[in-house]
């Protein structure tokens, strides 16, 4: 499947959009470290669904606007996004940090909100469940904490570094310090609004995940006792990357 | 010169030990490794030892701010300040700083300081930090809006001090409908303000503009970075269009002064080696969170790690000018040297570190007031 590779305008931010497949739009909103390339549950979901993946304002090659200084900002920029689309009934894909934005942005406005699915994601907190501080670990520690399988995490470490991976590493890191640094990866007032998401809602989790642990499943069954929630075993944080097939099979049932 | 004794304050009971095992000091070294009476007397102690620097003859005094570490037990500068601005009379004391961006308001800052200047009948010098990496852990506060948040503290701060009350202020992190502040301090207009720093050229452009001309403070740097950066002040005022006045310059260091050579490195070794190298280490990640400071200053860091997270014995600390020890006559020959070369108006040195003992730092604290200050002092 091919992806046509560009960039959009919204909100006076430069955003660097990857689109693929046809059908009903999917908005895949990535984590904290980004969506630096094509992979293959995207092509997968392709077959199904107008992929659309773009790079947050402040990560990879989007701009860094100075409006950008938290959460509610960046729900904003994508509903203006959805908009300036003019994507109708789009299902909206949140990985972690994603996730918490697909949360925001539907507790603000789902006309244009067809369903949710939510990997893995951040935004709320949960009492005696304490997520890993990826602000303190080193990365290589991070990247080690996100798969179950570490022959992945190997892999993803293999990778070559170059001044530009190192560069847009770094830019990625300092965007979610600001919109995840206190309070720590969730707001405090969500979940007086979650009740607004009147949309279907789909939460999958990683059995084994290490940077957000699985129970935080129990408070989102908690306050929105409406949504699927989906386990997968042998399982990080990433679910899309891990366990693409079981992703991909829950997202398009 | 102006001579400062600085005093940190650290946990010198600290099991070394644990703190090495930890990997740090700092954020998340449990603290039941602290004693509470053991604490106790340590800070008698370390007050004890401020006070003495009046009588030894010393300009200032100096405490800073530092939390949840080991390396300093002075989370509130302000209240070692206060029992000084009562227990001395003529010194002046100098708050290297009180870290804005981590006060939730700083007008409790200012009106802080402005007690104290009022007490001490205007001995006060204020000084004004950011906090290092670490505290943005500790505290919560997110290190993207330190710089913001510091300078719009800090025009608070000095609007409070100088502009009659009751004003508006309207910020993006501050908002105060009243600013009237009791007391209004001793000095006028306020206070010197310095800024202690461990080097950045931004820090330098704000300090040395004409509007502010703040004294800026190179702290534990090897020498060759502290010349760097002092004339790199003194090159950014000559770009401002005025002369910076060695007044405006200070460098704070570590010292030692014994009888001999020898002596004082074999009586500093393990006392300065574990504050070097226990005490001040910390991981990259907690030192540099993102955006406390550029993304460029952070890869420097990165490509420099090796060394700066490196041990390092006495010897190399010595070559590096990173600590400055030896007998009265070799500590008084280098900074006289160095002061030919970077011409600072201030010094702070800093005569306790890491787990000296009550007896060598009073020794040191003598040999160096009588052997080294009253020849720095003219200068």
């Amino acid at each position: 499947m091919k992806f046509t590779d560009g960039f959009i305008e919204v909100d006076g931010c430069r955003t660097h959009l990857r689109r693929g497949g046809s059908g009903q739009p999917l908005l895949y909103l990535h984590g904290a470290s980004g969506a630096p390339a094509i992979m293959p549950f995207m092509e997968q979901l392709a077959a199904r669904f107008d992929v659309l993946v773009p790079e947050h304002p402040g990560y990879g090659l989007s701009d860094e606007p100075e409006w950008l200084e938290n959460i509610h900002d960046a729900a904003y920029f994508y509903l203006d996004f959805l908009k300036r689309l003019n994507l109708q009934k789009a299902v909206l894909v949140g990985s972690s940090m994603g996730g918490w934005m697909a949360l925001e942005m539907a507790v603000r406005d789902t006309s244009r909100i067809k369903s949710l699915v939510l990997v893995g994601p951040a935004g709320i907190s949960a009492p005696g469940v304490r997520p890993a501080d990826i602000f303190l670990m080193p990365p290589e520690e991070v990247i080690r904490s996100l798969f179950d399988d570490p022959r992945l995490a190997e892999q993803r470490l293999a990778e070559p570094a170059t001044p530009e991976s190192l560069d847009i590493a770094l830019k990625n890191r300092h965007t979610t310090a600001r919109l995840a640094w206190e309070p720590r990866l969730h707001d405090p007032f969500l979940p007086k609004w979650l009740h607004r998401i009147d949309v279907p809602v789909k939460i999958i989790w990683g059995a084994e995940d290490r940077i957000l642990p699985v129970a935080f499943t129990k408070e989102f069954s908690r306050l929105m006792p409406k949504a699927e929630i989906h386990i997968i075993a042998g399982c990080g944080h990433l679910p899309q990357l891990e366990k693409p097939d079981a992703f991909c099979e829950i997202v398009c049932r | 010169m102006q001579i400062i004794l600085f005093h940190l304050m650290p946990y010198a009971d600290l099991d070394l030990e644990a703190g090495r095992k930890n990997g740090t000091v700092w954020v998340r070294l449990p603290n039941r490794h602290f004693d509470p009476e053991k604490g106790h007397r340590l800070y008698n102690r370390y007050l004890d030892e401020l006070e003495h620097a009046e009588r030894l003859g010393f300009d200032a005094v100096s405490v800073n701010e530092h939390h949840q570490t080991a390396y300093g037990l002075m989370p509130s500068p302000i209240v070692t300040a206060s029992a000084l601005a009562r227990r001395t009379q003529r010194v002046r004391i100098a708050i290297l700083g009180s870290a804005l961006p981590l006060r939730e308001h700083p007008l409790m800052v200012a009106e802080e300081h402005a007690m104290i200047d009022v007490i001490s009948g205007g001995r006060l010098i204020s000084g004004f930090v950011r906090g290092i990496g670490a505290e943005y852990h500790t505290f919560g506060v997110n290190p993207t809006f330190s710089h913001e948040r510091f300078h719009e503290a800090h025009d608070l701060i000095v609007r409070a001090w100088t502009e009659p009350g009751p004003f508006p202020f309207q910020g993006k992190h501050y908002n105060v409908q009243y600013v009237n502040l009791w007391p209004r301090p001793y000095q006028k207009p306020h206070p010197p303000i310095w800024i202690p720093s461990q080097g950045s050229k931004e820090t330098i452009d704000w300090a040395s503009h004409p509007d502010r001309r703040y004294t800026y403070l190179q702290t534990f740097s090897p020498a060759r970075v502290v010349q760097r950066y002092l004339k790199l002040y003194r090159d950014t005022c000559s770009g401002y269009g005025y002369e910076a006045q060695d007044s405006q310059l200070g460098w704070a260091v570590p010292v030692y002064v014994a009888n001999t050579d020898e002596e004082a490195r074999r009586e500093a070794k393990p006392h300065f080696e574990a504050f070097r190298n226990v005490f001040v280490k910390m991981p990259l990640e907690m030192l540099l969170p993102p955006g406390y400071t550029s993304r460029e200053s952070l890869k420097n860091v990165m490509k420099a790690k090796a060394q700066m997270f490196g041990d390092v014995t006495i010897d190399q600390a010595v070559e590096l000018g990173l600590f400055v020890c030896g007998s009265g006559k070799t500590v008084l020959k280098a900074f006289e040297g160095y002061w030919n070369d970077m011409r600072f108006g201030n010094l702070l040195v800093l005569c306790q570190f890491g787990t000296l003992p009550a007896e060598l730092t009073r020794k040191n604290m003598e040999f160096f007031a009588r052997e080294v200050m009253p020849r720095l002092k003219p200068l």
